[in-house]
């Protein structure tokens, strides 16, 4: 084979592994769904993740939720103040942390810390045979510790995006009563006055898609991650890139059907 | 330590019977046709260089890799004819000891024991589990260590941990995936006088998967030699090495070391 043919060889391969890592990860989702609601349930392994993923994260999504606040508070007031429209600030706090800020935030922030995680554990699990001998015990590896963990990410990443919302309006309070006298209950009263149920509902929707997405991202790589450590690191590096790529993604779709029913 | 050899591969019925196995990865053909038979109560080597698909063999016989062609028989069951809920059955009839041990690093000795047991015996109370983890580490000798974490043990006792994971569902089958592999003279010893010591206690039958002859000769009746991807020669030590054929007395004279 000459050169030309042999990188010929090595694209095409490269495509073939492309769609082939496609269509694994859509027989691995399926499988998720086919396995998700069949017994066991491993409901103990399901709160232990709930705790690892919920409760350790919610430092940084206090932190991060709070700062989030101030800042868009601040970088807003200005253009407000020049329509004289400061008054809406909490209105449109409330918007854009409701809507987007809080679900977004929180799921980058949890593919980052809980997704490399995941990916990270499940691979070093993989590489040092821990899966085959869960596997040789005739323990299900994907019952015990994939559908585990989506679970646990589909169900606390929501709550944590609630968390983070309300802390994030705390933030944006914290900074507007520095500039101006108004109380906590006049603030979050203006703030929630122009969030609708639709807002809420698709918030909630969006936080469930990102938490899905992350665990079964996540998963997906650590369980087939291979070549050694430097592969559990490759597999984790994917698995968080991926995750956020479409986090994004998913985002843009369901900003669009939002609009779509809001204006129907 | 000494170790006994021990004479129970006596019996005639075959509990694992392996008839033209192939498998291969890619281009790669590992496994050319593979037949091999294990007796009720006997302790096989199969013996080969790095590479010849020792591993891949045991792999085959638990379900972990599918052949590409060949039937495989364990307790008269035959492989490729059960689904998911029969193989995991017929797992737990088979012990499978790791070359790298393979323990739940996120669990402590007792929590690697304890898993298996809880995952597939349902209703035990507290006590019958801390019985039967207590009773499957005093096997191995490894009581001492009950609270303690995987870590903190020696490759030696990781071994002998590994081995006790498998005992506690009471095989009836041990597949032992190179048990000597790193570890010092002394304690390969007294490995392969815990494999010894096993066969006799739980009445096993088991494949060895070696490179070690030492190991290979202290604690299996019977020897298979596997190169190229086919068993070259299948019999006693003495059987096996007694010979002319090239690629064997290489092996050997490589290798042995008593």
């Amino acid at each position: 084979m000459n050169r030309v043919g042999a990188r010929k060889y090595l694209f095409s391969k490269k495509i073939d592994s492309y769609f082939e890592g496609i269509y694994k990860g859509y027989q691995f989702a399926l499988r998720f769904f086919k396995e998700a609601f069949t017994s066991p349930f491993h409901l103990r392994e399901i709160i232990n993740q709930c705790f690892e993923i919920g409760l350790r994260s919610l430092p940084l999504i206090t932190m991060t939720g709070f700062i989030i606040g101030i800042v868009f508070t601040k970088q807003s007031r200005p253009s407000l103040e020049n329509f004289g429209a400061v008054s809406w600030l909490p209105s449109l706090m409330g918007i854009a942390i409701a809507r987007a800020l809080g679900p977004l935030v929180t799921s980058l922030i949890c593919a980052g810390k809980v997704g490399s995680s995941i990916s990270a554990e499940l691979g070093s699990m993989k590489v040092t045979e821990q899966i085959d001998a869960m596997e040789v015990s005739a323990i299900d590896p994907f019952k015990y510790l994939v559908v585990t963990r989506v679970w646990a990410t589909s169900i606390s990443i929501p709550v944590l995006s609630f968390y983070c919302s309300c802390v994030g309006l705390l933030g944006s309070y914290y900074n507007v009563s520095t500039e101006e006298a108004t109380s906590l209950q006049v603030f979050y009263t203006n703030a929630f006055s122009n969030i609708s149920f639709l807002d809420l509902f698709s918030s909630m929707t969006k936080s469930i898609v990102f938490g899905f997405t992350i665990g079964i991202i996540s998963c997906y790589k650590g369980f087939f991650a291979s070549n050694g450590t430097s592969g559990v690191g490759k597999a984790t590096n994917q698995a968080v890139i991926l995750s956020m790529f479409l986090i994004f993604l998913e985002e843009l779709i369901i900003v669009q059907i939002v609009n779509w029913i809001r204006y129907f | 330590m000494e170790t006994d050899k021990i004479q129970y591969g006596n019996s005639q019925d075959p509990v694992i019977k392996i008839e033209g196995l192939y498998k291969s990865f890619d281009e790669l053909d590992v496994l050319k046709g593979v037949d091999l038979m294990l007796k009720k109560g006997e302790n096989l080597a199969v013996l080969g260089k790095s590479g010849t698909g020792k591993s891949v063999l045991i792999k085959l016989l638990v379900g972990l890799l599918k052949p590409d062609r060949g039937n495989i028989t364990i307790l008269g069951q035959q492989l490729d004819k059960l689904n998911r809920k029969e193989l995991n059955a017929l797992r737990l009839r088979i012990g499978f000891s790791f070359q790298n041990s393979a323990l739940y690093d996120s669990k402590s000795v007792y929590g690697n024991l304890s898993f298996p047991l809880t995952m597939n015996v349902k209703n035990l109370t507290k006590k019958q589990v801390d019985d039967a983890v207590e009773e499957a580490l005093d096997a191995v000798g490894l009581l001492d260590k009950i609270g303690r974490r995987t870590e903190e043990l020696s490759g030696g006792q990781r071994k002998r941990l590994g081995i006790a994971r498998t005992l506690i569902l009471k095989p009836e089958i041990m597949l032992y995936d190179e048990p000597t592999a790193g570890l010092d003279p002394v304690t390969c010893i007294e490995i392969n006088a815990l494999i010894v010591e096993m066969q006799q206690k739980y009445k096993t039958s088991s494949i060895v998967i070696t490179h070690d002859l030492t190991c290979a000769k202290t604690t299996c009746e019977r020897i298979a030699m596997l190169l190229d991807g086919k068993f070259l020669k299948t019999g006693t030590f003495e059987e096996v090495f007694e010979t002319e054929e090239e690629q064997i007395k290489q092996f050997y004279s490589y290798n042995f070391t008593l």
